[in-house]
């Protein structure tokens, strides 16, 4: 049976269309657009106040499996990926085995097409180097043909200067950006927190905004020689961004992401030690908080992604220094972004957008999604306006570290479609 | 708040009554040759100042004067809901082989007597330990007796009996008040 | 006035009514040191653990003195040969212990924030004992009775702390508290130990000993940790002494008279030398007998809370 999406605002950047139209989708394509369409025969879904986009890809993933399934497996992780409105997500490879390897590749696809019947697209990230140790180069040309759309160390830097050169020498042949987590570690190096007034009078290890900088500085320097694909995960700092600004002031292959959190909040939130506040790169300053908004919405910024790191409630109920960085994501991603962006007139509608869909599959050469007749249904409805409270109890995701418990959010999705399944998040 | 009921003992009365007690330790005693005085804070504090000026007077001598917090040794410290705030005991000399003079003003329950006897035993070996009140209100929950009383005043449980001593309270007095209402 | 809080996690925030009460409290204390009989009965009946999960001869007993100077029944716990060593994580062996019905807990920890971590995860009291490089409030608070009982005030005057300010909860603990109580502090180091934002906390920071002293009253020399520290944070030894370390000839040529103080334990001739530590402004050892009293006016506080 067809299904009709009544009276929903099409928002797509790829056509530039904006307006308010019906949708016909029949067996997972786009069967007609257009206005008052008949409603005899099909299911109704009466979209007034929503927007239907293209379907949102959250680039940066940490689904788990294999190796870490108490956190999170690529069934728990896709089902929170269509419950925070994304029809896509990159996979980091930090798992047990590391994407270093074309068979882990389609392990996790082969996982994916049967997670929420395949509506969520799972896109590898192989890893640059062999464990991710730093010192060999993965197979980059077999993982890139087995379905890896980047490549990262995720988790770690590729510190070695020789290896990173190699690295964007080689991938781009394949017009695969290298992902990196930059953080210089010999700076870095047993830190859990910003340096600055917050930690010094915690008296907690810092990881000083000095490590990610210079190493963005090194790497950008490398791009420009080899002409390579970079793109900085996690941007956390002003002085990073206004490098990156820099390095695309003279149209260099360089990109970048932020996460919610480095847009939301400020290491201020450490104070109490609460682990759900320990993240890689930790929480900076107002500042930087600030800086983002404007890298956001200067274009130096292209994406919006979670970083999103589950670990299981007992791994983090633990000392701050001994507790696993990071926190999940997915579901509080739309929400956050729309809150503090379109909220606080940081961003447009359409700007969001861009940062949660086009752009992600801009810097990771993937195909443009299209809303047109047809063409795959691959789209992302969501209400923008919505109040809602964040309650992790229900979670798709299987863990809960997230600081957001009880954030009022204002924007939320509404339900995603792709690959022929459909998931509505609340019902309608 | 508690409503007066009676004043029991005014200036005139008091002064009475404290010199009365003196000459009594003194006869007990047999002078003053042996004897040290200790109050219990807040106001057995005073009333012991009282007290030793009149026997200094009389025998034109020195008495080693000490004042006693208890606060540490009560039984109901850890249930009070206040903090109590503690003030320090301050006895600079040695109770050893001493007749210990106790003061306090009002003799009621026995139960800060009893933490005064633990706490003095503790600072040392007294040759006796000799009570001394200005009110005994009966309503005893612990053997205790006091061997110089400056009036016995029958009271209800629920009555309470408030003494007031110039240095704190600017009047000497002892007031019997009505129950908590 | 009760104490704002039913744990005594550290200095910072807490009001100079409160530190006022833990001072004067201890003055009482001081006074049963001074008795034949040295224990008075308010913590009959409650049960205090030492959880000591890193090394600490000092801290350990002088708390463990307090706590059964005050008829305390004291549970001792180390973490050498105690199942931490075998990979129990803090929460279980906190609740471990808690089962026991336990009302107190002081923790000594190498993280920083542990016992903020514990305070909500266990019912009992929980008292800061020196976590990581965060906090030593005890350590402070005997500090700042010792500069207090010496100098008869804290308000106005001048205490400059030396040493590795970086990695010291003593310096923290001292820094929060005397400038609560109204004094002046300054940190002096080498900038490699002097860690960044410092003087958002309200101190003046000096890398030269010899031009903080002269307007100094009092001295707090932190204890210099020779295997981590050399070659890392400082070239050497000797070079740290001759630039920081605390010497005779160094306080006379400063022309004034300056109390020193000294956490221990003492590396002499590095951070201080041995004349000016056994020497007749030193108040070492004022301060072990005052740690004392000052840990027991905390348990006493904290016990009469719940």
């Amino acid at each position: 049976m067809s299904l009709l999406l009544k009276h929903g605002r099409l928002l797509d950047p790829a056509t530039g269309r904006d307006e308010s139209l019906d949708l016909v989708i029949t067996d997972g394509r786009i069967d007609r657009i257009g206005r008052a369409l008949p409603a005899a025969n099909m299911q109704v879904v009466d979209l007034t106040g929503k927007v239907i986009a293209p379907g949102f890809l959250d680039m940066h993933v940490h689904l788990r499996e294999p190796g870490y399934e108490h956190k999170e497996t690529i069934a728990t992780g896709c089902a929170a990926a269509a419950a925070g409105g994304f029809t896509g997500v990159c996979c980091m490879p930090n798992t047990n085995p590391p994407l270093d390897d074309e068979s882990v590749i389609r392990f996790i696809q082969a996982r994916a097409r049967v997670a929420m019947d395949g509506l969520v697209d799972v896109f590898p990230v192989g890893a640059v180097t062999m464990g991710r140790k730093g010192e060999h180069l993965a197979p980059l040309a077999e993982l890139a043909t087995a379905g890896a759309v980047g490549f990262s160390d995720d988790g770690d830097p590729v510190f070695d200067a020789e290896i990173m050169r190699r690295a964007l020498e080689y991938s781009k042949m394949f017009k695969k950006p290298i992902i990196q987590h930059a953080q210089d570690p010999s700076l870095s190096k047993g830190g859990v927190a910003n340096e600055g007034i917050v930690a010094t009078s915690l008296g907690l290890p810092v990881i000083p905004r000095l490590a990610e900088e210079i190493m963005v500085a090194r790497d950008i320097q490398l791009t420009e020689y080899t002409g390579g694909f970079y793109h900085v995960a996690h941007i956390s700092t002003a002085e990073t961004l206004e490098t990156v600004r820099r390095a695309k002031a003279k149209g260099l292959g360089i990109t970048c992401e932020v996460t919610p959190h480095h847009f939301v909040l400020t290491d201020e939130a450490i104070k109490g030690y609460d682990t759900n506040f320990k993240m890689n790169p930790p929480l900076r300053t107002r500042d930087d908080v600030e800086a983002m908004k404007s890298g956001l919405r200067d274009g130096t910024i292209d994406v919006i992604a979670t970083d999103h790191a589950p670990h299981s409630f007992d791994e983090k109920e633990v000392e701050f220094q001994a507790a696993p960085f990071g926190i999940i994501g997915l579901e509080t991603a739309v929400g956050l972004a729309f809150s503090e962006l379109l909220g606080k007139n940081v961003l447009s509608l359409y700007q969001i957008v861009e940062k949660l869909s086009t752009n992600p599959r801009r810097v990771l050469h993937l195909p443009e999604i299209k809303i047109q007749e047809g063409e795959t249904a691959n789209l992302t409805i969501f209400d923008p306006v919505a109040e809602w409270v964040v309650d992790p109890a229900t979670f798709r995701s299987q863990s809960r570290n997230t600081p957001f418990g009880g954030y009022r959010l204002k924007g939320k999705p509404v339900g995603v479609l792709n690959n022929g399944q459909a998931y509505w998040i609340s019902p309608s | 708040m508690r409503r007066l009921k009676a004043q029991i003992i005014d200036q005139d009365g008091f002064d009475r009554t404290t010199i009365r007690l003196a000459h009594e330790i003194l006869e007990k005693n047999k002078g003053a040759g042996n004897i040290v005085i200790v109050g219990i804070r807040t106001r057995g504090e005073f009333l012991a100042h009282r007290i030793a000026r009149i026997i200094e007077e009389v025998e034109h001598t020195k008495l080693s004067i000490g004042s006693l917090d208890i606060t540490l040794y009560r039984d109901d410290l850890l249930g009070k809901l206040e903090q109590p705030e503690l003030k320090g005991t301050d006895i600079l000399f040695d109770l050893n082989g001493k007749d210990v003079i106790l003061i306090d003003d009002v003799l009621f329950t026995g139960r800060t007597i009893r933490a005064a006897l633990d706490e003095l035993i503790d600072l040392g070996r007294p040759r006796t330990i000799q009570l001394a009140v200005l009110i005994d209100r009966g309503h005893r929950q612990l053997p205790i007796r006091a061997d110089y009383v400056g009036k016995n005043i029958p009271t209800s449980s629920q009555e309470s009996i408030r003494v007031h001593v110039r240095e704190v309270d600017g009047e000497d007095a002892v007031l019997l008040m009505h129950p908590e209402e | 006035m009760p104490l704002q809080s039913r744990h005594l996690l550290g200095l910072d925030g807490m009001t100079r009514d409160d530190l006022q009460l833990i001072l004067d409290t201890a003055v009482s204390f001081r006074e049963v040191l001074d008795r034949p009989i040295k224990k008075v009965p308010p913590l009959q009946g409650k049960t205090v653990a030492n959880m000591f999960f890193e090394n600490s001869t000092r801290t350990r007993l002088s708390f463990e003195l307090a706590e059964r100077r005050l008829s305390a029944d004291v549970l001792g716990f180390a973490a050498t040969g105690s199942s931490v060593s075998k990979g129990e994580t803090l929460k279980d062996t906190a609740r471990n212990i808690e089962a026991m019905k336990v009302d107190m807990v002081v923790m000594r920890h190498s993280a920083s924030g542990a016992p903020h971590y514990l305070s909500r995860v266990i019912e009992a009291n929980v008292i800061n004992a020196g976590d990581g490089s965060h906090e030593h409030p005890t350590q402070a608070l005997l500090d700042m009775y010792t500069i207090r009982e010496k100098l008869g005030r804290l308000q106005g005057l001048h205490v400059c702390i030396v040493g590795d300010i970086a990695h010291s909860r003593v310096a923290r603990s001292n820094i929060f508290g005397l400038i609560t109580m109204g004094a002046r502090v300054t940190v002096c180091g080498p900038a490699t130990m002097i860690p960044r934002d410092i003087e958002k906390l309200g101190v003046s920071v000096c890398h030269h000993i010899d031009e903080v002293l002269p307007s100094v009253d009092v001295l707090n020399v932190l204890r210099i940790q020779l295997e981590r520290d050399a070659g890392r944070l400082f070239p050497s030894i000797r070079e740290y002494h001759n630039y920081y370390g605390i010497t005779r000839k160094r306080l006379e040529k400063a022309g004034r008279t300056i109390t020193v103080l000294h956490p221990g334990p003492i590396n002499r001739d590095v951070e201080i030398s041995a004349d000016v530590a056994d020497g007749e402004h030193s108040v070492i050892l004022q301060q072990v007998l005052n740690g004392v009293a000052i840990r027991m006016a905390v348990l006493y506080l904290l016990s009469t809370q719940n």
